[in-house]
């Protein structure tokens, strides 16, 4: 079954470019959820992962903050 | 046992990649990240060849040249240690440990740090480094930028459009960067300048709701929820322990990008070469490479 996958992320940020990139090769579609123009998902983003840096990515409610491609592998099975 | 590993993939660890490649040689290259200082820049304007292009992009040109060739990579994975053991170097990393006979550290830099009380707590938490990535986080609020040269201009620049007020807290007496942005941040409205302030601490209670600095003598809490740190870069050259660096930490190199230890090469930002810029990072990742090149060839 595929896990649903959503990246909260900015434009300008080169993380979340890598991290987007990371799961477009690995052919996990996902959310791109922009919270430099979504204030209502960037204050969501900030109240549920409890910090501010992006990218956070939700693996299925499983939040990892920042691009760390071992547990998105880990968490995805990959 | 390998030709040579190359440490960092930045614009100098990707080009020496780029040269390696094309020389044949047996190499595996070892990087935190890919696209390095390069992937987070803004707007760059004076990489030959693009009149107009932004870091991320640069970057990404310079990941897909590499992987045409199907290089050999570890990423991300942290160099800890280096040691020249007879004729070879052995290079032990968080993950593994690995031998070549010789190396190119091309490792660059990083962002240097407050070290002040609250700093570690708050990192991410109201504290951050990159103005580019987490900046739009910030709408609404009254917001603190340290620094006073380009990066930290930069940085009021990009928030001006968004926070409420921002206090730019700059150490010496005045700002350092371009004239032209200089001018921009003193004519906005919600720009405070306070020279000759230091920071004192970083204060909060899980996120980041205050700081005290002192400012001509004076002590001073401003309240702000957001803290952007753009007080300049240090080398990552901390795992080169015996390799001769200047007073900055940077690695020593000759015009050949040699080191003070047969074998071992540097390039880029990591080193003493006059002048951090991409393209100069890029022709050194090009110059180090054929160097261990003419190196190997000579011990064959």
């Amino acid at each position: 079954m595929n896990k649903k996958v959503k990246v909260y992320s900015t434009p300008t940020c080169p993380f979340c470019i890598r991290a987007k990139q990371f799961l477009k090769e690995s052919a996990v579609s996902f959310e791109d959820i922009d919270v430099s123009v979504n204030q209502e998902a960037a204050q969501e983003m900030i109240k549920r992962s409890g910090q501010m840096g992006v990218p956070v990515i939700d693996i299925e409610g499983e939040l990892i903050v920042g691009f760390d491609k071992d547990k998105i592998k880990r968490s995805l099975g990959l | 046992m390998y030709d040579l590993i190359i440490i960092g993939a930045g614009p100098a660890g990707i080009t020496a990649t780029v040269y390696a490649a094309r020389k044949k040689m047996d190499f595996l290259v070892i990087s935190g990240d890919i696209g390095g200082q390069a992937a987070w820049s803004g707007d760059i304007e004076n990489y030959t060849g693009y009149q107009f292009i932004t870091g991320p992009e640069l970057a990404s040109k310079f990941e897909e040249h590499m992987r045409k060739y199907g290089v050999a990579m570890k990423e991300p994975e942290s160099v800890l240690d280096l040691k020249k053991v007879d004729d070879k170097v052995v290079v032990k990393t968080d993950k593994g440990q690995y031998e070549s006979k010789t190396v190119i550290i091309a490792s660059g830099k990083r962002s240097r740090e407050l070290s002040v009380p609250g700093e570690k707590e708050f990192k991410n938490k109201g504290l951050t480094y990159c103005a580019t990535c987490d900046g739009p986080l910030f709408a609404g609020r009254d917001v603190a930028v340290i620094g006073g040269g380009n990066s930290a201009l930069d940085a009021v620049l990009q928030l001006m459009k968004i926070a409420r007020r921002i206090y730019l807290i700059n150490i010496v007496s005045h700002l350092t960067g371009d004239p032209v942005m200089i001018e921009k941040v003193h004519e906005s409205e919600i720009v405070t300048v306070m020279n000759n302030a230091r920071v004192l601490e970083i204060t909060g209670d899980g996120m980041v709701s205050g700081i005290k600095v002192r400012c001509d003598g004076e002590e001073k809490a401003l309240p702000v929820g957001g803290i952007f740190v753009e007080i300049g870069l240090i080398p990552n050259s901390h795992f080169a322990t015996d390799i001769e660096k200047n007073a900055l930490g940077e690695i020593k190199v000759d015009c050949h990008n040699r080191t003070n230890i047969p074998g071992i090469f540097a390039a880029g930002d990591v080193t003493d070469v006059p002048e951090k810029q991409i393209i100069i990072a890029a022709g050194e990742g090009s110059k180090a490479s054929l160097a261990a090149f003419k190196y190997l060839n000579q011990r064959r």
